[in-house]
C-alpha cells in the first residue's frame, strides 16, 4: 500500500477493518460447527459489485494471512477476467503470494468449479455464492425457508426433483444441485455443475461458502458426509462427456465446449485450466493438442 | 489450431485506461471541479449521500465524477468507502422541530405556526427549458427573510397530537437498542427502526414506484402530506466522560410526515396514522415516497390485511437496495459457461429423447 | 452500546500485554482456532503472545482478543471474575461488554473448567438460529495428559483423539447431551500452553480411556 497516494484513504491489511474481520471470523467458526447451516452475517459493501464474489472475497479477506498462497478461479480458469480482478485485489491489499497451481495454493477462491486435482488437508476452498438458500426457488421468503430448515422439512425439495423426473424422465437440475450435509442440512453447493458434487464429500480440505449480497456464510468441515439428493429409482448421476479433453486428453474431467466456427465446428477442452496445463506439461496430448516442446 | 484465450490481465488494464479516457472526454473542455458539482449539481450530490449513507458532499461529488454521472455507480463508490470507516459512536436523535428550515409546506393546514415556506423548490416552475442557463448568465441574489421574523416551527404531528387524533411517536419497547443495518444481518420481520434505515438508503426509483402503487389502490392509505421540511439540524453526541452532549456540526435533511386516515382495526382505534420519511440533503420525492412505503409496511402492526407489494416487508426491503440489485442483475454478464455447458448437455439429451419418441410415434401411426 | 465496568479503573497495567502486531496476531490465532474447529482433536500451535493478568492464561487471552469485541457479551467464570485486573484488561483490549447471565454470553471464558456450571446454562441457540449459542473458551493445563477422548464426526478422518485436562464435571455425559441438542448447542475451544484444540457441537466422543 506504500505505493498509494498519501492523500487517499489507506486500507487495512486485506481491506476489511478488524471489527468486520472478527464478525466474519465468528460466523465462519459457527458455520464449521454447524455444517451446511447458513450463518447470517453483516456483509459489508466491498469495492466490487454484489454478485461478483463479495461473499467469497470477505471470507478470504478474513482468513488470509501473510503466509498464505492464493489461487482464484472462475469457471475453473485462472485467467477469466473476474478471477484476474479478484486475484489482483488481494495482491494489492494483502500483498500475498498468488499462484495458478492448485497444489501450491493454501486458499483457493472459486466461482462455479471445484478443481480437478483432489484437494488436501492444508487447503481451504472458498466458494462465491449468489443464492445460498437451496429452497429459495421453492419458497422465496426467508421467513418460510428458515422454518423449513429448523424443522428439517425438506419434502418440497424432493417433490420438486421428483416432478422433474415425472415430466422429463430426468432430474433437470444440472448445477447448484442440492446436497445434504452430515445427514441434517440441505445445502446449495453454489452454482457448480453437479459434476463437482462428489468432490465435496469427505474432502480433506475445509470448504467455506460466502454469499455477500444475501449475507450468509456456511461451511463444510473436512471429512464430512455430503450427499447429493436423489431417489432409489433415480440415483444421482454426474455429467459424462463423450470425448476426452482435446488438448490434454484428460478423461473424467469437466469440459468446456469451444465453438470453432459458424458451421457447427466445436471442440471440448478442460474447464480447469491449471489441470490441463499441468497435464500438457507432463506430456499428455489430446486429439487437437500439440506437444509442449513443439511450441 | 486452437489456443485458449489468455491475457485477462492486459484486457482489464486496457479497458480501465479507456474508461479513464472516456471519463475525461474532450481534453479541450475544462475538467469538472468538485466544487462545481457540489454547488451546481447539489441534488445529485444529495442523492448519492442519501443512498450512499454517508454525509460528505465532496466525496459524493468525487464519486459522481468518477462514475461519469452514473448515480448508482457513485452511490456504490461511496458505500464501499463508507464501510471501511471506523465508528466512533452514535449521535443522539436529531430534533427536526428545531430545524433551521429553508422550506416547509403542509398540505393539511392553510396556515400554521411557522408558516408555509416554499424555499428552493421546483414546484410552480414552468418546465420550459431555460436557454439563459446555457450561456451562464448572472443570477440575482434571492431575498432573505430576517432572522428576527423566524418563529418556531412545531411539527404538524405535534399539532395534531394535541387533539389526540393522531398516533403518538411510537415508543420502542423498553430496553430496545436502536439497530444498525450496516452492522447486523437483517432479520424478518424487522423492527421499524431498522426498516426505516433500509428505506432511507433504498433506491429512489424503486420506492417511488411502490409509493405510487399505493396511491393507485395497491394498499391505499389515504395519505395527506402533514408536512415536508428541508433544512439544517444539529448533530449531538453523548460522550461518556461528559454530562452534556457535544455538538458535532449540522447536516441538511429532508423530513416528510405523511398523515393517513385510518378507520381503526382490532389493534388500534380510528385515528390518523403516520408514515415517516427522512433522507440526507434535499430530496422531497424520496422522503415522500419513503413515508408512503413506511406507512404501507406498517400494515401488520396496525392490523391491516396484507394484499399488495408495498406492504410486503420482505419483498420491499430485500429489493430496495440499488447497490445490491445492480450488482446481481449485472453479474449475469460474467462468464457462466460452465453452468451453461451443463444445461446445454441436458437440453441436447432431452431433445434427442423427445425426437426419438416422436419418431417412434410417427412410425407407429404410419404402421397402424 | 458497550457498558463500562465502573470498578475497572484503567491503568497502564491494563494497557500493556496485548498483541504486539494486532492485525497479524489476530489472524494467526483465528486461523489456529479455525483449523482446530475444522479438525476436532488436533492441536494447533499458537503463534502469537499475550501477557494478561493472572489467572487468565496467555493462550486463552489471545483467543479472546482475536474473537471478542463490543458486539460480543463475554461471561467470565468465578475464578476470573474475582480478578478486577482481568476484567479491566479484557475491557481495555476487547471492549466486550460483560454478559449478565451465561445465557446472554456469546463467549464464556473459563479459567477453572473443573468448577464450571453445566453447559445447558449457556446460550444454546434456537432451532431457527442455532448459531446464537455460546462458545466456551476453556483454559486447560494440557491437551495430552488427561484421559484420552476418542472422537468421531465432521472434520475427522475416521477417529481422532486428544486428552485435555482438567475437564468440566461429568464431561462425557454433558457432551452427549450437548450433541443431542444439535443443531443447537455450545462449542468448545480449549486453550492450553501447547496450543489450541476445539470440540464443535458435531463431534461425538466414542470412548474415554483412563
Amino acid at each position: 500500500m506504500s505505493t498509494q497516494d498519501q492523500n487517499i484513504a489507506t486500507y487495512n491489511f486485506a481491506y476489511l477493518d478488524e471489527q468486520t474481520k472478527r464478525m466474519i471470523r465468528r460466523a465462519i467458526l459457527k458455520g464449521i460447527a454447524i455444517p451446511g447451516y447458513q450463518v447470517p452475517f453483516a456483509s459489508r459493501e466491498m469495492p466490487m459489485p454484489y454478485g461478483w464474489g463479495t461473499g467469497g472475497v470477505q471470507v478470504t479477506a478474513s482468513i488470509i494471512g501473510p503466509d498464505d498462497v492464493l489461487k482464484v478461479i472462475d469457471q475453473g480458469a485462472d485467467d477469466t477476467t473476474n478471477a484476474v480482478s479478484i486475484r489482483n485485489f488481494f495482491r494489492k491489499v494483502a500483498d500475498v503470494e498468488t499462484t495458478t497451481e492448485t497444489a501450491k495454493a493454501t486458499i483457493i477462491q472459486t466461482r462455479h468449479r471445484i478443481p480437478e486435482l483432489p484437494l488436501t488437508e492444508g487447503q481451504t476452498l472458498v466458494y462465491q455464492v449468489p443464492i445460498p438458500e437451496p429452497l429459495r426457488f421453492l419458497a422465496p421468503r426467508e421467513t418460510e425457508t428458515r422454518k423449513m430448515h429448523a424443522l428439517e422439512e425438506y419434502g418440497l425439495m424432493h417433490v420438486k426433483l421428483y416432478e422433474d423426473i415425472a415430466r422429463h424422465g430426468h432430474i433437470a437440475t444440472t448445477y447448484a444441485y442440492p446436497v445434504k450435509v452430515e445427514g441434517r442440512y440441505v445445502m446449495d453447493p453454489s452454482p457448480t455443475p453437479k459434476f463437482d458434487n462428489p468432490k465435496m464429500h469427505m474432502s480433506p480440505a475445509l470448504q467455506l461458502f460466502g454469499a455477500g449480497r444475501e449475507k450468509r456464510i456456511y461451511a463444510i468441515p473436512p471429512f464430512t458426509d455430503v450427499v447429493s439428493l436423489d431417489f432409489e429409482d433415480h440415483p444421482f448421476e454426474v455429467q459424462k462427456f463423450d470425448k476426452p479433453c482435446a488438448l490434454c486428453g484428460a478423461e473424467q474431467v469437466y469440459l468446456d465446449e469451444v465453438v470453432l466456427d459458424d458451421r457447427g465446428g466445436r471442440m471440448f477442452v478442460c474447464s480447469d485450466t491449471d489441470h490441463c496445463e499441468t497435464r500438457r506439461a507432463e506430456g499428455h496430448v489430446g486429439e487437437l493438442g500439440v506437444k509442449e516442446a513443439a511450441e | 489450431m486452437y489456443v485458449a484465450v489468455k491475457g485477462g490481465e492486459a484486457a482489464i488494464r486496457n479497458a480501465h485506461r479507456l474508461l479513464a479516457d472516456r471519463r475525461r472526454g474532450d481534453r479541450s473542455v475544462p475538467a469538472l471541479r468538485l466544487d462545481q458539482i457540489v454547488e451546481q449539481l447539489g441534488l445529485g450530490v444529495d442523492r448519492v449521500m442519501s443512498e450512499g449513507s454517508l454525509y460528505d458532499r465532496e466525496l459524493a461529488a468525487l464519486a459522481i465524477v468518477q462514475a461519469r454521472g452514473d448515480l448508482i455507480e457513485a452511490i456504490f463508490l461511496v458505500r464501499a468507502y463508507r464501510t471501511t470507516l471506523p465508528r466512533f459512536g452514535y449521535t443522539r436523535p436529531i430534533d427536526t422541530a428545531a430545524m433551521l428550515a429553508e422550506r416547509r409546506v403542509s398540505a393539511t393546514y392553510k396556515d400554521l405556526p411557522g408558516g408555509q415556506v416554499l424555499g428552493p423548490t421546483f414546484d410552480y416552475t414552468h418546465r420550459l427549458l431555460d436557454p439563459e442557463l446555457a450561456t451562464g448568465a448572472e443570477v440575482a441574489q434571492p431575498d432573505r427573510r430576517e432572522d428576527a421574523d423566524a418563529e418556531p416551527m412545531p411539527r404538524v404531528s405535534d399539532i395534531l397530537g394535541h387533539e389526540g387524533l393522531i398516533e403518538a411517536d411510537g415508543p420502542l419497547p423498553a430496553g430496545h437498542v436502536t439497530g444498525d443495518i450496516t452492522r447486523e444481518p437483517m432479520e424478518f420481520p424487522m423492527d421499524r427502526d431498522t426498516r426505516l434505515q433500509a428505506l432511507s438508503r433504498g433506491d429512489e426509483g424503486f420506492l417511488l414506484a411502490l409509493a405510487y402503487s399505493t396511491q393507485r389502490g395497491y394498499a391505499r392509505s389515504h395519505p395527506f402530506v402533514g408536512e415536508v421540511r428541508i433544512g439544517e439540524v444539529e448533530l449531538e453526541l453523548d460522550v461518556p466522560e461528559l454530562d452534556f452532549p457535544v455538538t458535532l456540526g449540522r447536516i441538511r435533511v429532508t423530513e416528510c410526515q405523511m398523515v393517513n386516515q385510518f378507520k381503526g382495526s382490532a389493534k388500534a382505534p380510528p385515528q390518523f396514522t403516520r408514515g415517516y420519511g427522512l433522507v440526507f440533503g434535499q430530496s422531497e420525492r424520496k422522503a415522500m415516497a419513503m413515508s408512503l412505503c413506511d406507512r404501507a409496511l406498517r400494515a401488520s402492526e396496525l392490523g391491516e390485511d396484507i394484499t399488495a407489494a408495498a406492504q410486503d416487508e420482505e419483498f420491499v426491503i430485500s429489493h430496495s437496495d440499488n447497490v445490491q440489485a445492480t450488482g446481481f442483475v449485472e453479474h449475469l454478464k460474467l462468464p457462466h459457461y460452465v453452468d451453461f455447458q451443463a444445461e446445454l448437455d441436458l437440453v441436447r439429451r432431452m431433445r434427442a429423447e423427445h425426437e426419438a419418441k416422436s419418431a417412434d410415434e410417427t412410425h407407429r401411426e404410419a404402421a397402424e | 452500546m458497550p457498558r463500562t465496568d465502573s470498578s475497572a479503573v484503567q491503568t497502564a497495567d491494563h494497557i500493556t500485554g496485548g498483541f504486539a502486531k494486532p492485525v497479524f496476531d489476530a489472524q494467526a490465532i483465528f486461523r489456529a482456532v479455525m483449523d482446530a474447529m475444522a479438525r476436532p482433536g488436533t492441536i494447533q500451535p499458537t503463534k502469537a503472545e499475550t501477557q494478561p493478568p493472572r489467572p487468565l492464561s496467555p493462550v486463552a487471552a489471545a483467543i479472546t482478543l482475536a474473537l471478542c469485541d463490543n458486539d460480543t457479551p463475554l461471561w467470565l467464570d468465578p475464578a476470573l471474575r474475582q480478578s478486577a485486573a482481568v476484567a479491566s484488561w479484557l475491557g481495555f483490549h476487547t471492549g466486550a461488554p460483560s454478559a449478565d447471565t451465561p445465557a446472554d454470553a456469546h463467549f464464556a471464558l473459563v479459567a477453572d473448567p473443573a468448577g464450571l456450571i453445566a453447559f445447558e446454562n449457556f446460550a444454546q441457540g434456537t432451532q431457527e438460529y442455532p448459531d446464537r449459542s455460546t462458545t466456551l473458551i476453556l483454559q486447560v493445563t494440557s491437551l495430552s495428559s488427561g484421559a484420552q477422548l476418542v472422537l468421531e464426526g465432521p472434520g475427522i478422518d475416521g477417529r481422532a483423539a486428544f486428552a485435555p485436562t482438567p475437564l468440566p464435571r461429568h464431561f462425557v455425559e454433558q457432551w452427549k447431551q450437548n450433541r443431542a441438542r444439535f443443531p443447537r448447542g455450545v462449542d468448545l475451544i480449549f486453550a492450553a500452553p501447547e496450543g489450541i484444540a476445539c470440540l464443535p457441537r458435531t463431534t461425538r466422543i466414542r470412548a474415554m480411556e483412563g
